[in-house]
């Protein structure tokens, strides 16, 4: 059930009555508060706070039982609220079993954006409690308070939000790998296959520095999805203490098995080297093995120098605009269909700024939501907005929006835009993992 | 010669400063911004005392509630348990007796228990007695500790009584899991802290 304006249906007034509660409230009436362009809000369906992205739940309780109330009313008509307009807000609803997620937002987003990023807040928590202990515990206890098993993980939440709303990468479905030689790139996948090949149950080996693949090596016949993966370097970002030692950390992946947890080592290369590896198992018990492993794979790498390389890029970004050099061209994201790695270089000026990038990325998402969600399949999409022109062309092969300067002309963008294609395709080798191997 | 190589667990609540002891002893630093463990951390670390090399596989576990279900995985098997709690906050100092239930309950061979007072920085707003703890400590045959991990003080202590604990538990038949080899070549890449067997047994006052 989708509302357009909420206090014209029957007898529900819900616009007003939200807004005595919300007086009510002294966090709800700090003026800072109302005007975060985005809330996220997770409570049970026992109308239980769980987690609030700005103010402490305790404080919202009121609110929250508004919005469970909400949910409670269409669901018993056997419906389900999906979306609230009003005014230049929206608040979408995503009921998963006895958890709800509701964000409100004031930046035009689209629902299916708000969707998927409630999705991903959904699928944090399910990483770490797995689906079957969140099942359980409400099938136990209808009003758990959930706030006592994600203690501490709300960092988590807080840090998967910015990068759904900062990074390309959540836009895209896609991963950036770290720039590298196809040469140096396989001499590291082979240190850690030649390594690891033999260890039974090690389903996943991933290298990761700055947020970024190095490589990524699987058991036959599983894969890792995209948005598994951002799950996991979100993980690694958020916890500094992955520096301090080795750890051995369940995770659960969500898209690949969402009752259980895997076992990862989790470890730096080196104190000079910040790239973390992760050795993901099924196997309670392996720890020491993989320790040994580890220890093996960066001697390995020490010895044929791709450690020098890996810390090289890494304090040395290797790709700008500026190396792309095509004068009309601002910006652009690209990403291979085939292995959903894309290419995003930092913003150059005047995108920099924080306002200014997450207004790109929200042109970028306005540009890709009319290529993908549409019925019509289109291929080519030229747009200009108020600063800039853009341009999304999807092929067989690729997905590729360029962000051009504005009094460009349809034909002299086409022709960037074919340039920028030759670059990528030469540099292809260096961006993207070409295929990925397996133990 | 010979070598003991023997398994410590630290656990307790979340915020105590599990992380901070370890690190502080076996790192020789401290932080205030450390972020919480996820699952555990793994550390070695090699003790001297007299003719014995004691080597340490210590277990860092994560406070938060969330991983209490995965504590079995850490402290199956292991020959000593720090029990650390912060003596601001009573309600840390009861999440060890539940610690110290779980682990009569569930580990079979004899361990060494180490009650730590972690915190000692904040004694003005301390909220559990020493006497209290140390009685506590007697009543379960732990010794007791009192630490401050920010002003590293109090915690080679808490180790050694580990190490020479485990030396007086690897002439007990009944302990299995302790491995002793001889001694024979210097493992690299791991600190070794050089001790003499405290004479003394009353617990080291803390600053």
């Amino acid at each position: 059930m989708i509302m357009e304006n909420v206090n014209n249906s029957s007898g529900m007034n819900t616009e007003s009555n939200t807004h005595d509660v919300l007086d009510s409230d002294q966090i709800t009436n700090d003026e800072s508060w109302k005007n975060k362009s985005r809330h996220i809000f997770i409570f049970s369906s026992a109308g239980k706070p769980v987690y609030s992205r700005y103010g402490c739940e305790d404080e919202l309780v009121t609110l929250f039982g508004v919005m469970q109330a909400l949910v409670s009313f269409v669901q018993d008509n056997d419906d389900a609220i999906e979306a609230i307009f009003f005014g230049n807000k929206l608040l979408v609803f995503l009921i998963k079993g006895p958890i709800i997620l509701v964000a409100v937002s004031r930046n035009k987003e689209s629902v299916k954006f708000l969707v998927k990023q409630l999705m991903y807040v959904y699928n944090q928590v399910v990483s770490v409690l797995t689906l079957t202990r969140v099942t359980r515990i409400f099938e136990q206890r209808l009003n758990y308070d959930l706030r006592r098993l994600l203690a501490g993980s709300e960092r988590l939440i807080d840090h998967l939000l910015t990068f759904t709303e900062n990074q390309p990468e959540f836009l895209l479905d896609g991963i950036s790998c770290l720039p590298l030689s196809s040469a140096v790139r396989e001499s590291i996948s082979q240190a850690i296959i030649s390594t690891c090949s033999k260890i039974k149950n090690l389903v996943f080996a991933i290298l990761i520095a700055n947020d970024k693949l190095i490589t990524l090596i699987h058991m036959k016949k599983y894969v890792i999805k995209p948005s598994d993966l951002h799950l996991i370097i979100n993980m690694v970002s958020s916890f500094e203490s992955f520096k301090t030692a080795e750890s051995w950390t369940p995770i659960c992946l969500p898209n690949f098995d969402s009752s259980g947890y895997l076992h990862g080592h989790v470890s730096y290369l080196t104190e000079e080297c910040q790239a973390c590896l992760l050795l993901l198992t099924v196997d309670a018990d392996l720890f020491h093995e993989l320790s040994e492993a580890k220890k093996k794979i960066t001697e390995k790498l020490q010895r044929n120098q791709s450690i020098n390389v890996i810390s090289n890029v890494i304090s040395n970004p290797v790709l700008t605009m500026n190396n792309v050099n095509i004068s009309t061209v601002r910006h652009f994201l690209y990403k291979c269909k085939k292995s959903s790695h894309i290419l995003a270089p930092p913003m150059p000026p005047p995108y920099d700024t924080p306002e200014n990038s997450i207004e790109l990325l929200q042109h970028y998402q306005i540009l890709h939501s009319a290529m993908k969600d549409g019925s019509s399949n289109l291929r080519l999409i030229f747009q200009q907005f108020k600063t800039e022109v853009m341009l999304g062309y999807v092929t067989e092969k690729f997905e590729l929006y360029v962000t051009l300067d504005p009094l460009i002309s349809k034909a002299s963008s086409t022709d960037a835009v074919d340039k920028l294609i030759r670059w990528i395709q030469k540099e292809e080798d260096k961006f993207f993992i070409p295929h990925v191997p397996n133990f | 010669m010979k070598t003991i190589e023997g398994k410590v667990v630290v656990l307790g609540a979340q915020g105590v400063g599990k992380t901070s002891l370890v690190v502080r002893y076996i790192g020789k630093m401290f932080s205030h911004h450390i972020s919480p463990t996820i699952g555990a951390s793994f550390f070695t670390c090699n003790i001297n005392v007299d003719d014995t090399r004691v080597r340490l596989q210590v277990w860092d576990t994560a406070g938060q509630e969330r991983f209490r279900s995965m504590a079995p995985m850490y402290y199956r098997n292991a020959n000593a348990a720090l029990l650390v709690f912060d003596i601001t906050q009573p309600t840390s100092f009861a999440s060890i007796k539940s610690w110290v239930k779980e682990l009569q309950r569930n580990v079979e061979e004899p361990l060494v228990l180490c009650v730590v007072g972690n915190k000692t920085d904040l004694e003005s707003q301390r909220k559990v007695t020493r006497e209290e703890a140390e009685q506590y400590a007697i009543s379960i045959a732990a010794t007791y500790f009192e630490s401050s991990a920010l002003n590293d003080c109090g915690i080679e202590d808490v180790f050694l009584c580990c190490a020479s604990g485990m030396i007086t538990l690897s002439q007990d038949k009944l302990v299995k899991t302790l491995r002793v080899t001889p001694l024979n070549q210097e493992r690299e890449g791991s600190r070794t802290h050089l001790h003499q067997v405290p004479t003394n047994e009353k617990p080291p006052l803390c600053c």
